[in-house]
């Protein structure tokens, strides 16, 4: 019997911890998707520390959204008995790995963004926040580094993986105005938007060495952080739940 | 394309030392397009499990090794001289362990 989705009693600090904890799940989720598919085992590596990396930040993040929402859940109630709708990730980590230059692309976009995020969260008046934080800054600085040194490559590299680079970065700048909205759910804590210019800056440069032509505004996606998630979330979500909502409490 | 004779991502040795005052020891290969990858993977491959506090990586093709087949050459004759070791010394008790 399949268990039925919880019901979050979102108050702007708990809706806010679920939005970071979100992006770093389903993110991570989708590196560890990689996992025997990687170009070569080195990277596979790689793509799977990463994915862990993020599964932790996640954990943590869960953890504190079940403390201060206080309504006795665990982090799994969380991961694992909310529908799409309830969740609160960015479009951008929810989208398909595609090749290796778009997961580098999205890895990117989303790590020039975490790291100065995370950098800022270090100074939240919120321990709990700060301390996560202070942990994932370090995480994120590498992720950022790691998929800036390949997005140079690949698009300083070969005619076809130039190519790729490019098409991944075009079809992928839509999903990045998302980063910056915040509401009343991010007053207090750190202003998303307050990252724009950093993360235009750390993106421009990265592109600029990558001989990569970056877009210019138009027109932005949005909708994740109310759940108005693209068709792709339900399906990622299907095979991380399935067993905890067939089998609840399933250990091995 | 890549001529297979000349791999884009060339071989690397890898040295980690995991403590102050250690010596790098070396923990392995890995392949790489270049120097900066190569420490990427480095750290991704062999410094998951809190290894290290500084990584080294040489090209292997800049390591200048001896030849197998020169083996007897090279060693055999050390090993008749035990006189080398310094176990032919009285070490007064005072001076305890060395």
């Amino acid at each position: 019997m399949a268990t039925t989705s919880i019901t979050v009693n979102e108050t702007p600090l708990v809706l806010h911890a679920l939005r970071r904890a979100d992006d770093a799940l389903v993110l991570g989720h989708r590196l560890s998707e990689w996992i025997g598919h990687g170009p070569t085992l080195e990277e596979e590596m790689a793509l799977g520390n990463i994915g862990l990396d993020l599964l932790g930040q996640a954990r943590s993040l869960y953890a504190f959204a079940a403390e201060t929402e206080g309504a006795g859940r665990d982090e799994d109630a969380y991961a694992y008995l909310r529908d799409a709708p309830q969740y609160r990730n960015l479009l951008l980590v929810e989208q398909p790995n595609g090749d290796f230059a778009r997961t580098m692309a999205r890895q990117l976009f989303y790590s020039a963004f975490a790291d100065p995020y995370w950098r800022a969260t270090m100074a939240s008046p919120v321990e709990t926040l700060a301390a996560v934080a202070a942990k994932s800054e370090k995480e994120s600085a590498y992720h950022l580094r790691h998929a800036s040194e390949w997005m140079i490559r690949l698009g300083d590299g070969t005619e076809d993986s130039h190519r790729r680079a490019q098409l991944a970065v075009d079809d992928l700048w839509s999903f990045t105005g998302e980063l910056f909205e915040a509401d009343a759910a991010d007053a207090g804590v750190v202003d998303p938007a307050a990252i724009r210019a950093r993360w235009g800056q750390t993106i421009a440069e990265v592109l600029s060495r990558a001989t990569l032509v970056m877009p210019h505004g138009g027109w932005m996606q949005s909708g994740g952080r109310r759940g108005k998630h693209s068709e792709h979330l339900g399906h990622l979500l299907a095979p991380l739940q399935h067993l905890q909502r067939s089998f609840p409490g399933a250990k091995w | 394309m890549t001529d297979a004779k000349t791999p884009n991502t060339p071989l690397w040795e890898v040295f980690i030392r995991s403590r102050n005052g250690l010596a790098h020891k070396h923990v392995g290969s890995l392949h790489a397009a270049d120097a900066v990858l190569a420490m990427q993977a480095a750290r991704d491959l062999y410094t998951r499990r809190g290894e290290g506090l500084s990584v080294w990586i040489v090209a292997s093709n800049a390591i200048v090794a001896s030849d197998p087949d020169e083996r007897g050459m090279m060693f055999e004759p050390s090993l008749s001289k035990p006189y080398r070791h310094p176990t032919f010394y009285d070490v007064p008790d005072e001076v305890g362990h060395m």
